[in-house]
């Protein structure tokens, strides 16, 4: 039965591994995603829970206390953002290339500086060539499908690999909107028991993890890494599949929304996405054949996906909520487009690089977007294919 | 995914590899022969050596080994030549030899 | 969004503005609506002007940006007059609940010229004499509640009641204080 309730995106994801019930969660504190460890650290004093909850000192710690219990067997996770995230660096690579299925509540901040407390995706997007799984999400209801879909991924055995869970700081860690909830049991039961195969407290077979790979061995263990992280598209579509014959919810790797006919598309990640529908919508009565896409998975990268879902649209503008200050274009505006020439894609393409440190993204803006298209497709002239939105200029 | 570790080789193909590889088993490091690190190796005079086990303990690749009734003859598959025996020994019964 | 009803909320740190946003979308939901309830954050500390945010509609809401033409605008704390533009982008067909002790007269000069309907309710007096403290949250969560009309007030004062039974289940003996202030700015606001 599925339950009714108005929770905070923050909330949601304590609630969703409050049902999981993890073996261990090491965590430290940092603005926005501190009350997931606190709303957390009270389900452990209720004894809702028999998490292993370990306040240490560092991120780094953090997530070095979360592979440390994963390679011993345990299901572990922890919950950081921006500078948090940063200083888990070195532990990030650690977990994915030791193939441990850690897992990280995400709460997108920017990372500095000028110091910013409010969203974008620059923490994430710096750890993008990690090898973690990343999931996005729009709103708190996705912020806990994906929590609740996320050991399925990343434990499977065609994959083994960390898995990210990420939300919009503040726009949806801290608004409280209704979301619909499952049973304990049912996650508990969707969630299934940990069975690692080897783990190093198991005494039938002593293990060692994390062995020194000289250069005879170690492109082998990158290359086997590599395949992993492909695998795990198909494994994220069929928990999702699974998730959506309990649940009701559809998640695949991106959304479509009113693409079947569309000329003028947005591809994005996040909350701003759900604001770009009501311009949609808006538009659309207005008779204009407008789309978006609305990435959940950015790794692995649903290149040809997304090519495909592109193929008929006129013009396409790349929304990047962080930039890579390679003067060319944002992370997810550099994937997409190599995905569009790969595809030979004829469509005019714009990056557009928003809402950093939390500048906010209201519907008008999404409308500029849009008309902003139509004039490139009317007269041919992209203009400068690499630009900021929302960004006071000189007149 | 069981991996046969005798497969490890400088032939094997990334598919064999173990996930993420971790090594499933115990004791490995005695297959691993870091004696070819060094060619320089204790000696030991039998004549002078009393048999006190003082280079047993202090032997840092415990490559020293010690039977239940005496010192034996030292392991030169892992011994990588530090010298620390020879330096310990009262006697003077070790020498360093190579090169 | 036509049924949308927008409400931004004016405060400043401490007074409870934001939580005010959040038991308002909390009762609003009970009472069956999509809500949206949230805070714009910065670095600011107790006293410093800070804004909070209400969406109330009768389909899934999806917008995540802040509130730049609201339906209502709520002044929890008066000397935000001069200091905030507090009635920019509100609508003339909506309303701005002030809470003040003065005459409306007297606060209409401040609101540069804003044409729709103006509130007050001095939130200090119900709540020194309901609660014996100053929470000015109360009576402002009654007082737009009254005004905007956005739910049934017998069925808000019902919730309300469940949600400090809730809320404050360890200390019963305010729950009958707080219910009473949102009874008196209900009936005080004007």
């Amino acid at each position: 039965m599925a339950k009714r309730d108005r929770l905070s995106g923050n909330e949601a994801i304590a609630y969703a591994l409050r049902q999981i019930n993890p073996d261990v969660f090491p965590a430290f504190p940092i603005t926005p995603s501190t009350e997931i460890p606190q709303y957390f650290a009270s389900f452990v004093a209720n004894g809702q829970v028999d998490t292993e909850f370990i306040p240490v000192e560092s991120e780094h710690s953090s997530m070095s206390a979360a592979i440390g219990a994963s390679a011993a067997g345990a299901r572990s996770l922890t919950a950081t953002s921006s500078c948090g995230l940063a200083l888990m660096w070195e532990e990030l690579y650690v977990a994915a290339s030791n193939r441990l299925p850690v897992a990280l509540a995400l709460v997108n901040r920017a990372l500095s500086g000028p110091i910013n407390i409010n969203c974008d995706h620059s923490d994430s997007m710096g750890a993008r060539d990690s090898g973690w799984i990343q999931i996005y999400a729009e709103n708190n209801q996705e912020a806990y499908d994906n929590m609740v879909q996320a050991y399925r991924i990343a434990e499977h055995e065609d994959v083994r690999l960390p898995i990210m869970i990420c939300q919009d700081g503040f726009i949806t860690s801290h608004a409280v909107e209704n979301i619909t909830l499952l049973e304990d049991e049912e996650v508990k039961g969707f969630v299934g028991e940990y069975e690692p195969e080897h783990y190093l407290l198991n005494p039938e077979c002593p293990t060692a993890v994390g062995p020194y790979s000289v250069t005879d061995y170690y492109m082998e263990a990158k290359r086997a890494q590599a395949e992993a992280m492909q695998n795990a598209k198909q494994v994220i579509l069929d928990v999702a599949k699974e998730f959506g014959e309990m649940s009701g919810r559809t998640y695949g790797l991106f959304e479509e929304y009113q693409m079947e006919d569309a000329e003028y598309a947005v591809i994005m990640i996040g909350s701003a996405a759900g604001t770009t529908k009501d311009a949609i919508d808006q538009l659309r009565a207005a008779g204009k054949k407008v789309g978006l896409i609305k990435l959940r998975v950015f790794r692995p990268f649903p290149a040809d996906e997304i090519a495909a879902a592109l193929a008929n649209v006129k013009a396409v503008a790349v929304m990047d909520r962080a930039d890579s200050f390679s003067d060319h274009g944002g992370p997810l505006g550099a994937e997409v487009m190599a995905a569009l020439f790969r595809a030979r894609s004829q469509a005019y393409a714009i990056n557009i690089v928003y809402g950093l440190g939390g500048r906010d993204v209201r519907v008008e803006d999404m409308k500029g977007v849009y008309a902003e298209l139509e004039r490139i497709a009317e007269t041919g002239e992209t203009g400068d294919t690499y630009r900021y939105m929302g960004v006071r200029e000189q007149a | 995914m069981a991996v046969d570790l005798e497969k490890l080789n400088l032939k094997a193909p990334w598919q064999d590899l173990t996930v993420g590889m971790m090594i499933h088993e115990g004791g490995t490091s005695k297959e691993f022969h870091t004696g070819e690190w060094t060619a320089v190796k204790p000696h030991v005079n039998e004549n002078i050596c009393r048999q006190c086990l003082l280079c047993v303990q202090v032997c840092p690749d415990s490559a020293i080994p010690y039977d239940g009734n005496g010192r034996v003859e030292v392991d030169t598959d892992h011994c990588k030549g530090c010298g620390i025996c020879a330096h310990v020994c009262p006697f003077g019964a070790i020498e360093m030899e190579g090169f | 969004m036509s049924n949308c009803v927008e409400i931004r909320w004016h405060g400043r740190g401490g007074q409870g503005a934001k939580t005010a946003a959040l038991l308002l979308a909390d009762v609003a939901f009970q009472t069956g609506k999509h809500v949206q309830g949230f805070p714009e954050y910065g670095p600011e500390r107790m006293g410093a002007p800070i804004t909070a945010y209400n969406r109330i509609s009768d389909e899934a809401v999806r917008v995540h940006s802040n509130i730049y033409d609201p339906e209502y605008v709520v002044v929890v704390d008066e000397t935000l007059l001069e200091t905030v533009e507090v009635t920019n982008g509100l609508k003339k067909e909506g309303a701005i609940v002030i809470n003040t002790e003065k005459p409306k007269e007297e606060i209409i000069p401040h609101l540069k010229g804003y044409e729709g309907d103006v509130y007050t309710i001095d939130a200090k007096k119900v709540s020194l004499a309901c609660l014996g403290k100053y929470f000015p949250n109360t009576p402002m969560l009654a007082a737009i509640v009254k005004v905007s009309g956005i739910m049934d007030e017998d069925m808000f004062i019902r919730e309300m009641r469940a949600s400090y039974q809730h809320k404050f289940a360890r200390k019963l003996e305010v729950i009958e204080g707080n219910m009473k202030a949102l009874q008196m700015a209900m009936k005080e606001v004007q």
